[in-house]
Formats: C-alpha cells, sequence, structure tokens
C-alpha cells in the first residue's frame, strides 16, 4: 500500500485518475495548483487507485492524504 | 497631478508604488482580499477597501470591485501595478471611461502589443527585427507540425495571449512539437482564455535582453537602459542585471532605437519593457514581446539612472512633463543586480507556501529591498511566490556581485520555503560570475 499526500499548501485543480482505476507508476493521480503553478501528484508504485480522497476544487495542507494506491 | 491614486495590486509591487505616492504627496488607497487583511500594503495606504475573497477572480482580479472602490474613495487615478489586471485592456478602458486617469498604455496600445503574433507583425512592419515564426495563430497540433517544416526546429511553443512563461516549452522534433503543443494549447486556454498558439525560432545559448521604455505625454519615446534577464527557471525570471554583460555598446545602440521604434509604433505613453533575444556570438536580436506596464525588476533600472519609473509614470497619466530633461536623460551608471526571492524550494523550485516565523532583511551599501511581507505574514498559496526583490547596486558588477554575495547570507526568512539558497549557489557559480551565461543556466546547475 502506497499513500500520495500534499507536498504543500494548495489548491486541487484537476481530479485525472477515479478511484479503483488500474494504474501504473507514473501516471498522474491528481494536478494541484499553488501560487500559479501546477504540481501533478504522480503514482509511485502501479497498482489499484483504491482510495481518492480529495475532489477539485479542495484547498489541501501539507501532508494531507490525496489517495492510496493498493 | 492627482490627489488621490487607488493601487490595484497588492505585495511588494503594492507597497512600492506607495511608497512614491507617499513622496509625491498623493493620498494612496489600497485594496485587498480578505487573506490580505493584514497586509503590509494595506497597512501603510492612506486608506484601504476590502475587495472579497482569496481568490483573485474574488478580488484583485474583479473590475467591478475595483472600480467601486475608486468611487468610494474619490480615487482620480488607478495605477495596476504588474500582473492581475495591468494589461486588460477592458479594465483599462473602464478605468478611462469613469473619468479617472490609467496609469499605462492606451487600452489600444495594450491590445495591440497583447496578441504576441499580432505584436510581432507589427513590430516587423515597423523594422524591428523578429524571429522566424507563425505569423498566424495555429490552432491544431497537425498545422504547427506543417508550420515546423517551413520553420526547423528546435521551437518555441508558446500562447499568442501568454505571459509568465506559462505553458511555453521548447520542441526538438515533432513528437516533441505534438506534446509541446498540447501543453501549451490547455494552458493556454485556462489561463488566457485562448487557445491560439505561436511557434517561433528558438535559439540555443540566447540571452534574455529587454530594453526599458518610456513614452512621454508630448509623444516622446525614450530607451532608458536595458536588463539581462536570462536566469530564468521554468521560463520564468529569478535574478536581472543592468547593463548586460553579453550586449556591446554596438548592439545595445540598435537595440534601444529598434525599442523606440517599436513605442512610437504604437504611440507608446508611459513605461513599457520591449522584450528581446540576443544571440551573444553573433551580438544580433529579435524582439519577443513588448510588455505594457511597469515591469517587476524595474528597480535595477532605477538603481543605475536615480530614476523614479512609477513617478514618472504618474506624471505621464496626469499629462505632466518628466521629472528630468528629455533631452538629456539620465545615462546609467554603474551596475545593478535584482534577485527575486520567491517563497520555492531551492532545489526543485517547487512552490511552498507557509507563515513566517522570522523575517530579517539585509541593508547597507547599495543594497535596495522591494518586500511585500514581513514577520507573522502567511505566504497562502493564492497568489505568486515572489516574496521580496533583493537588489544590489554597485560602481561596477564586481562590487554589485559582492553586495548582494553579503545582503544573501544576511537575509533571514524561517517559515516558507525560500529560494536564497540557491541565490547563494548562482552568486558563486562561475557561469555567473563571469557574465557570459545565458537562459540555460539554471538548467545547467540543476543537471
Amino acid at each position: 500500500m502506497a499513500e500520495l499526500r500534499a507536498e504543500m499548501v494548495a489548491n486541487v485543480w484537476k481530479v485525472v485518475a477515479a478511484e479503483g482505476d488500474a494504474v501504473s507508476e507514473g501516471d498522474t493521480i491528481v494536478i494541484l495548483e499553488s501560487m500559479k503553478m501546477e504540481i501533478p501528484v504522480l503514482a509511485e508504485s502501479g497498482g489499484t487507485l483504491s482510495r481518492l480522497a480529495v475532489t477539485e476544487g479542495q484547498v489541501v495542507q501539507e501532508g494531507d492524504l490525496i489517495g492510496v494506491i493498493d | 497631478m492627482f490627489d488621490v491614486v487607488l493601487v490595484a495590486n497588492r505585495g511588494e509591487i503594492a507597497r512600492r508604488i506607495i511608497r512614491t505616492l507617499h513622496v509625491m504627496g498623493i493620498r494612496a488607497v489600497a485594496v485587498h482580499s480578505e487573506a490580505d487583511a493584514g497586509a503590509l500594503h494595506v497597512a501603510e495606504a492612506d486608506e484601504a477597501v476590502l475587495l472579497g475573497g482569496a481568490a483573485p477572480a474574488e478580488s484583485y482580479l474583479d473590475v467591478a470591485k475595483v472600480l467601486e472602490a475608486a468611487d468610494r474613495t474619490g480615487a482620480q487615478a488607478i495605477h495596476p501595478g504588474y500582473g492581475f489586471l495591468s494589461e486588460n485592456a477592458g479594465f483599462a478602458q473602464a478605468v478611462l471611461d469613469s473619468g479617472r486617469g490609467w496609469v499605462g498604455p492606451s487600452p489600444a496600445c495594450i491590445t495591440a502589443m497583447s496578441d504576441k503574433v499580432n505584436a510581432r507583425n507589427l513590430m516587423s512592419a515597423a523594422g524591428v527585427p523578429v524571429a522566424a515564426g507563425t505569423r498566424e495563430p495555429v490552432l491544431d497540433a497537425d498545422a504547427a507540425v506543417v508550420a515546423a517544416r517551413d520553420l526547423g526546429y528546435p521551437l518555441m511553443v508558446k500562447a499568442s495571449a501568454g505571459g509568465g512563461g506559462i505553458g511555453m516549452g521548447v520542441a526538438e522534433d515533432e513528437p516533441g512539437l505534438r506534446a509541446a503543443f498540447e501543453t501549451a494549447r490547455s494552458r493556454a486556454e485556462r489561463f488566457f482564455g485562448s487557445p491560439e498558439i505561436l511557434l517561433e525560432r528558438y535559439v540555443r545559448g540566447a540571452r534574455h535582453v529587454e530594453v526599458q521604455v518610456l513614452g512621454l505625454a508630448d509623444g516622446t519615446v525614450l530607451a532608458l537602459g536595458e536588463r539581462d534577464c536570462s536566469v530564468q527557471r521554468r521560463h520564468q525570471k529569478v535574478a536581472e542585471e543592468t547593463p548586460s554583460p553579453g550586449v556591446g555598446s554596438d548592439l545595445r545602440a540598435r537595440m534601444f532605437a529598434a525599442a523606440v521604434a517599436a513605442g512610437q509604433a504604437v504611440g507608446y505613453e508611459g513605461a513599457g519593457t520591449v522584450e528581446c533575444l540576443v544571440d551573444p556570438g553573433r551580438q544580433d536580436f529579435f524582439f519577443l514581446e513588448m510588455n505594457t506596464r511597469l515591469q517587476v525588476e524595474h528597480a535595477v533600472t532605477e538603481l543605475v539612472t536615480g530614476l523614479d519609473l512609477v513617478a514618472e509614470q504618474l506624471r505621464v497619466a496626469a499629462g505632466d512633463p518628466p521629472g528630468f530633461d528629455p533631452a538629456a536623460p539620465p545615462v546609467p551608471t554603474g551596475h545593478a543586480i535584482e534577485l527575486r526571492v520567491y517563497a520555492e524550494d531551492p532545489q526543485r523550485f517547487l512552490p511552498g507556501p507557509g507563515t513566517i516565523t522570522r523575517w530579517v532583511e539585509p541593508s547597507g551599501d547599495g543594497i535596495r529591498v522591494d518586500a511585500g511581507y514581513h514577520d507573522g505574514d502567511t505566504v497562502t498559496p493564492y497568489y505568486d511566490p515572489l516574496l521580496a526583490k533583493l537588489c544590489a547596486y554597485g560602481t561596477d558588477r564586481a562590487e554589485a556581485l559582492a553586495r548582494l554575495r553579503a545582503a544573501v547570507a544576511a537575509f533571514v526568512v524561517d517559515g516558507p520555503k525560500v529560494n536564497l539558497p540557491f541565490f547563494a549557489e548562482l552568486l558563486a557559480e562561475p557561469e555567473f560570475v563571469s557574465g557570459d551565461y545565458d537562459t540555460g543556466i539554471i538548467e545547467r546547475m540543476r543537471s
């Protein structure tokens, strides 16, 4: 199991993957936006996106859970 | 001259404009978002008006709210700073229609220059050299591939309506062009509301050098010196200096003449910047774009000329003569360098918002700090990451560098991630110290 966490305070601009999707290492799960910059959050390993903890427009704090890959 | 001026901006530039307003005896009105209620620009203004929520669309970009604030406070003119509404021709027109002064060029000038394809064609017709590129907007990847056959690789792919490096990418071949095109188009639509793309021949090893122009109330256009902005990450500037170490006196004269021709071609009024790419080996240059506003890095020009560019902008907007003899504009002396202190990590340059627990600004001979933050402020994710501009003046480049090194070491910002350690590296990097660097310098430092 691998947890994806936000590296910084940001706005969730786009949710690219859906809960239950099969993902490969390097796939974009969500795209965050902070300080006029887009920051893609990538799958660090392949597997199933068993949990997606954010929705578009939501503000995440540094360390907040974004998703879980099993 | 105006008695009351509204500053439609935030952060360091709002403070910097307020400072000049006060020097000129003008009442300063600030506007702010809910997130900036405790900001320095709000405290330093004579009056402040809350616009709305933290998101720029609800505050600093809301034309109706800014105009309402001007109404309520009796502001006779609006200074837009840079970014936000500064290059919005509709806003400029609305300000003028409300009977107020607009501290910037005419809406027609802004419109002519805001479309990069149009600006290129206009400049080419005025005899200003432009890089080989598309003369019509490119709307899909297949058309881009066809255009690339004529232009040749490498190519720069950018949004026609864009700015700030957003969506820009270099393509080395057809697959790279297709990928860069899609990125540029999606960002162009999202950030600039237009999918139009421009392709331009990319010059390897080029320097990014711009000329400061000032169009006076009587129609005269002056070139007030150049700035080298080649230190960039993600096609965004992080350090600037004047004079450019890569521009010889003959090239400088040609660039100034072209910048004046560019300004005259559009009847430019106020402060503006003609951005160029310079091929230092061939001592050749191409027009890139014109920024129809005060530039972030205007401070280095002020340090070597002794001018107050904000004061000159206000004089032009009020129809007054300049504060110097236009027949003998100040000749730049010495050397000035600016570093953009960003809230971002110094390795990957990713944003690092946070609360500032300690803020100590350097001072000393030749040091100028234009800051938007201080102790206790929270740097939020809503705005750009510029915390402060750290500038140093010296009688020559070596002195400016030495002063800057000491100032970087003395600048303390605890809390958010900041790029000060990167600047310590840059100021020790032989390529930068030699002056013989180009727009690829950061990429080389990080590879």
